[in-house]
């Protein structure tokens, strides 16, 4: 069988997002490495601007018009239109591990028998099929994995791959939505923005996180300042949220959000495991904290002993110096 | 209402003791076990549910034998009881697998479930994919991500906020129905005095492979993914301490960054 990858995309507001343009590097690389071929789903009420950016990184691009998915959950249908594409040949599936991306792994585990590798922070071509790895156990192990046969399901976070377009613009091959989708489908009666939510947390270059240590709701007035210094997003503890002071989609750690930034700032955060599992794997950690025992001390490359209250202050004052601003 | 929720008994993440064994698989017997955090979600959301429209909550895990212990701390939260998957042929079992015993264990219940409660993710797996699985298995709608879960008996439909990467969507589906919970369902109640000496006498069946229809396991632990070797993450260079005063500290952090270029 020779291999067939297929990158599954999502589209938000129009457009392609970023981990979207990461699956379909990977899947553009593996399927070279295998000597196979790579194409791009994209499943949407409107699919054809967001088709014709994910073109730019895959030679062919499969473009379903599913008006049922601008009233219904995406997930049925995105399933849907994989086992079409599985019918037909694909013998990989990558996708986001997003919410939606995760629900389709399951429903297409479930409707193929097909195994399936979570979290993939890379994946290479070895012989028979891709070889996956990924952080286990909180970030104590790299495991390499593969598939026993010769398909299977990868899911991929943000950050994970570059985003690397093809030397040439692929194929967009329009397609009408398949009759049915996979399970009974949901109603979506209303889709509610939340302020702040705007910008990923997991796609962002720059995390300023909030501890317990920021004292309260207004000390993120310290955070929101030097996100907005830094170019970054503010994040949160499970104690800053549980406290009431920001929005659950804020929270960062095992049962928050995955953050990989190029640079980490906490604020007041003393790194318990539930919080570190989901910012360890960051570039660069600074962390700001008047407990000489925290544990985040242990993985920050820069730990500032000190009261953030006087700190963030000056490091403000500091920044703007040097721009000269 | 009658409720499902799935329980899958974890590591304690907290103890950090986790490890794999020699066959590269999660070794369960190397750290203290507790529920999995985003199946305490689902739990609390159940018994909720269950104080404001009557009914009973079910709690159903595939683990080994001894998650009885574990299986017990959700009966001391308010789970009526309990029903464990537990056969040697399961050891280490691949996702597919996975789905279908636990989709083929609701499907055997004498009485059918309203909702079927999943965590949104497990601390050791991290997969979130066992609740769209058993949905397909079920032929059941999926609401996943729930931050809300509002049923309405009279109508046989459940309304239900699900997390989205701007907030949330609104989204109605007939029961039954199987989701996926966060933890913005609510705080996990802790277990009352009361409520331990209750669990003792509630009921968990144990079942095995044999006790559901044929043909769920592949023969031999065939799974469909292999782990293939496994290493430490390289380890964070040292870092270092500034214990300066602020204007120098914000001088050192400054530098720091301009040192990697992120200013």
């Amino acid at each position: 069988m020779t291999p067939m990858i297929v990158a599954v995309a999502e589209v938000a507001d129009g457009a392609l997002t970023r981990l979207s343009t990461e699956i379909a590097t990977l899947a553009r690389t593996l399927a070279g490495e295998a000597g196979g071929s790579a194409a791009g789903l994209v499943v949407d009420a409107a699919p054809d601007a967001a088709a014709a950016q994910l073109a730019a990184y895959l030679p062919r691009v499969v473009a379903v018009a599913s008006p049922a998915t601008g009233r219904e959950t995406w997930a049925p249908h995105a399933a849907a239109e994989l086992r079409r594409l599985v019918d037909e040949g694909a013998t990989h599936v990558i996708l986001p591990t997003t919410t939606d991306g995760r629900d389709v792994g399951g429903m297409l585990v479930a409707l193929l028998g097909w195994g399936l590798l979570a979290n993939a922070e890379g994946a290479t071509w070895d012989g028979d099929g891709p070889v996956v790895h990924a952080s286990v156990l909180g970030g104590k192990a790299i495991t390499r994995s593969a598939f026993a046969g010769a398909t299977g399901i990868i899911t991929v976070p943000p950050g994970a791959v570059a985003a690397v377009e093809a030397d040439a613009t692929g194929s967009v091959e329009a397609r009408a939505g398949a009759d049915a989708p996979v399970i009974p489908a949901v109603s979506v009666l209303e889709r509610v923005a939340e302020a702040g939510a705007a910008v990923s947390l997991e796609e962002a270059r720059v995390v300023i996180t909030a501890g317990r240590g920021i004292g309260g709701p207004e000390g993120f007035a310290f955070a929101d300042e030097l996100a907005e210094l830094l170019g970054g997003v503010v994040g949160a503890t499970r104690a800053a949220v549980d406290a009431g002071w920001i929005a659950y989609a804020r929270q960062i750690g095992q049962t928050g959000k995955i953050v990989k930034p190029a640079l980490y700032v906490g604020l007041g955060v003393s790194g318990a495991m539930q919080h570190r599992v989901g910012m360890q794997a960051s570039e660069a950690i600074v962390a700001i904290n008047r407990d000489p025992d925290a544990p985040i001390a242990e993985i920050a490359d820069l730990f500032v002993l000190g009261d953030l209250l006087e700190v963030v202050p000056a490091l403000v004052s500091e920044l703007r110096a040097r721009r000269g601003a | 209402m009658r409720i499902l929720v799935l329980t899958k008994p974890v590591p304690d993440p907290a103890a950090g003791a986790e490890r794999l064994g020699p066959d590269l698989r999660l070794d369960r017997a190397s750290s203290p076990t507790v529920v999995n955090g985003n199946d305490e979600y689902a739990l609390e959301a159940a018994l909720r549910l269950v104080e404001a429209h009557g009914g009973e909550v079910v709690i159903l895990a595939m683990a080994p034998a001894n998650a009885v212990e574990t299986m017990r701390k959700a009966l001391a939260m308010g789970a009526h009881r309990g029903i464990l998957i537990t056969d040697p042929a399961l050891a280490g079992a691949d996702l597919p697998t996975t789905i279908r015993v636990l989709a083929a264990a609701i499907a055997a219940a004498p009485e059918p479930f309203d909702l079927i409660l999943a965590g949104f993710d497990t601390s050791d797996g991290n997969g979130g994919a066992v609740a769209a699985g058993i949905a397909v298995r079920l032929g059941l709608p999926l609401c996943s991500a729930a931050a809300l879960i509002e049923p309405d008996l009279a109508a046989g439909s459940v309304r239900v906020r699900r997390l989205s990467a701007k907030g949330y969507d609104v989204v109605e589906a007939p029961m039954p129905t199987v989701l996926s919970c966060t933890q913005a369902l609510g705080e996990p109640r802790y277990p009352s005095l009361k409520g331990i000496m209750a669990a003792r006498s509630r009921e968990i069946a144990v079942r095995s492979l044999a006790d559901l229809p044929e043909g769920l396991a592949p023969a031999d632990r065939g799974w469909a993914t292999k782990v293939l070797s496994a290493a430490p993450p390289e380890a964070r260079a040292v870092g270092r301490t500034v214990t300066a005063g602020p204007a120098d500290a914000a001088r050192e952090i400054a530098d720091f960054l301009a040192d990697r270029r992120l200013i």
